[in-house]
């Protein structure tokens, strides 16, 4: 699968597409990789103000629970509702119809610490990757 | 979102998830040990995780990943490397007849004598105070000679243990834990595939017995028809060297292909288990839990007149029971897993997870508790407490999921008797 070259993404394997104040924020195909089938997912609250690398919710594998990160700091405005009954999105269209949260970015200026594309295409494919949690 | 890596990986999708328990998966810096089968492994993309210092292969993407993996041992038949498992010998060399038959009689809980040869039963060593030193499976080799197979992670405390709770006995104990490269070949049609394999030499044994055969061109292989997955299965013992275990591990999926064969990674092992209320050491059973608490009464001939762990079970039992283990079924949209604890409705702290998952079969999110005998019926509410969250489940008979009667090649017929 390829990485948008538009998006941005974490070493903790989140994305984020930005359109002005607009956040769109999901999970990378190589994170939904290696969670293998994703079954249950947790997000936060409409108006809820995540901080950038503080957990925004879980997301559940038949294996084990883990802890979304948000990528930037900012108020949600919109979830993926879709996902309470359909997770397994996550798992078939990571990029896409697996989004998790968009938000209303409170600093832009956060972005600037993200990999872009072709940086997180090479991050993942290093064979420790020290950064992650 | 947390991926932890593993120091297995060589390429991007070959890194792996942790599970069973942190104190299993939680080491970057050490060197794993690796069966005879890594390479093929890894050849297979499989996703490679610590599993009590071996380097294991938790599921395999490339062949549709756990849940894909859980469903072909339930419907068709999968294949698990399990040759980190230990085996222990222990037998009399011309020394007194009956001492391997005592030692082993000393050591494990259920009755050793009933057993004839080709024969294997489930039994657990126990510490003196009732508690595990691990599980185990005694197959009887010879009058006076037994092969137990043990759990991975324990393997040297086992063999330890075995040496000097046997040092009273005219008998032999040989660490073979490295001379086999162990297999299990699980699901309904792994009658078949071995069938094919071992020209025809297995479909008559039965459940817990096993058998000598000649397995792929190689000769005297022990197959038991035995397993972890709550499915028909055999396990078989093949040796250690890598060319033999690789050209049997191919000729077990040449013989399956028609039957939808799937390697398993130990992710399918452990739902799979769970479903069939299977224990697992370090959960269910461990040096803290004893064998009423674990619910594995069944296998313990407290009649017999002695075997270490006895005398505290028979005290412990006089004393009444403080918690078993029972299991539950979530009510609220949420996952029990291991080690989350248990309220009353009442709201007290009542108990622990000891092994919690979704269950691909059922669909229904499971999991075992301990808890007190008073909260042990079933349809009684119990509340998980999962993120600062109580969710709610009840109390299920188990195990949650049984197989249905086996299935035979030939048609069926109309018979009076049962099995």
């Amino acid at each position: 699968m390829t990485y948008p070259p538009t998006y941005r993404y974490t070493s903790d394997h989140e994305w984020i597409e930005v359109n002005g104040e607009l956040g769109t924020i999901g999970l990378t195909d190589h994170a939904q990789c290696q969670l293998g089938d994703i079954v249950f997912v947790e997000l936060p609250k409409l108006g809820e103000v995540l901080e950038a690398g503080k957990p925004l919710g879980v997301v559940e594998s038949v294996k084990t629970a883990s802890d979304i990160y948000s990528p930037v700091s900012g108020e949600v405005l919109e979830v993926n509702a879709a996902l309470k009954d359909a997770p397994e999105r996550i798992n078939s269209d990571p990029h896409a119809l697996g989004w998790l949260v968009k938000v209303r970015l409170k600093d832009p200026a956060e972005l600037k610490d993200l990999m872009d594309a072709p940086a997180y295409e090479l991050y993942i494919a290093l064979p420790e990757k020290k950064g992650s949690r | 979102v947390s991926v932890p890596e593993c120091t297995a990986s060589g390429t991007q999708s070959r890194d792996c998830v942790h599970e069973l328990g942190a104190s299993l998966g939680d080491s970057a810096a050490v060197s794993l040990r690796k069966t005879p089968l890594n390479p093929i492994h890894r050849a297979l993309g499989a996703r490679m995780m610590d599993f009590g210092g071996w380097e294991m292969p938790v599921e395999y993407p490339s062949m549709g990943g756990l849940v894909a993996e859980h469903k072909a041992v339930r419907a068709g038949v999968g294949v698990f490397d399990v040759s980190h498992m230990g085996d222990i010998r222990i037998y009399t060399r011309n020394g007194s007849p009956g001492s391997a038959l005592a030692a082993v009689e000393h050591i494990t809980m259920n009755r050793v004598s009933r057993l004839a040869v080709g024969q294997a039963q489930y039994s657990a060593m126990l510490y003196p105070e009732g508690t595990f030193v691990d599980d185990v499976i005694v197959h009887r080799l010879g009058a006076d000679d037994f092969l137990l197979v043990i759990n991975a992670g324990t393997r040297s405390k086992d063999i330890a243990w075995v040496r000097e709770a046997t040092k009273g006995f005219a008998c032999e104990v040989m660490d073979l834990s490295d001379d086999y490269t162990q297999l299990a070949v699980q699901g309904p049609r792994a009658v078949d595939v071995i069938e094919a394999l071992s020209g025809g030499a297995v479909r008559s044994v039965q459940s817990y017995w096993f058998t000598w055969a000649t397995l792929c061109g190689l000769k005297n292989v022990l197959i038991a028809r035995t397993g972890y997955t709550g499915e028909d299965g055999f396990e078989i013992y093949l040796p250690s060297d890598a060319e033999t275990s690789a050209a049997v591990w191919r000729a077990v999926f040449d013989a399956g292909r028609e039957f939808g064969i799937r390697a398993c990674g130990l992710g399918a092992r452990n739902t799979l288990r769970l479903e069939a209320r299977l224990p697992l050491y370090g959960h269910e059973i461990s040096e803290t839990i004893d064998v009423w608490e674990a619910g594995l009464e069944r296998f313990c001939r407290i009649e017999k007149s002695e075997f270490i762990g006895r005398d505290a079970l028979v005290l412990r039992k006089a004393r009444g029971l403080t918690r078993t283990l029972v299991g539950i079924e979530m009510v609220d949209r949420a996952i029990a897993r291991d080690g989350y604890r248990c309220f009353s409705e009442n709201g007290d702290e009542v108990g622990i997870i000891t092994s919690g998952s979704p269950s691909p079969t059922l669909g229904k999110n499971i999991a075992l508790a301990l808890v007190p005998p008073a909260l042990a019926a079933v349809g009684t509410t119990l509340y998980v407490q999962i993120r600062g969250q109580k969710s709610r489940a009840r109390v299920v008979p188990t195990p949650f999921y049984r197989r249905a009667q086996r299935i035979e090649a030939r048609p069926p017929k109309t018979e009076g008797g049962s099995e």
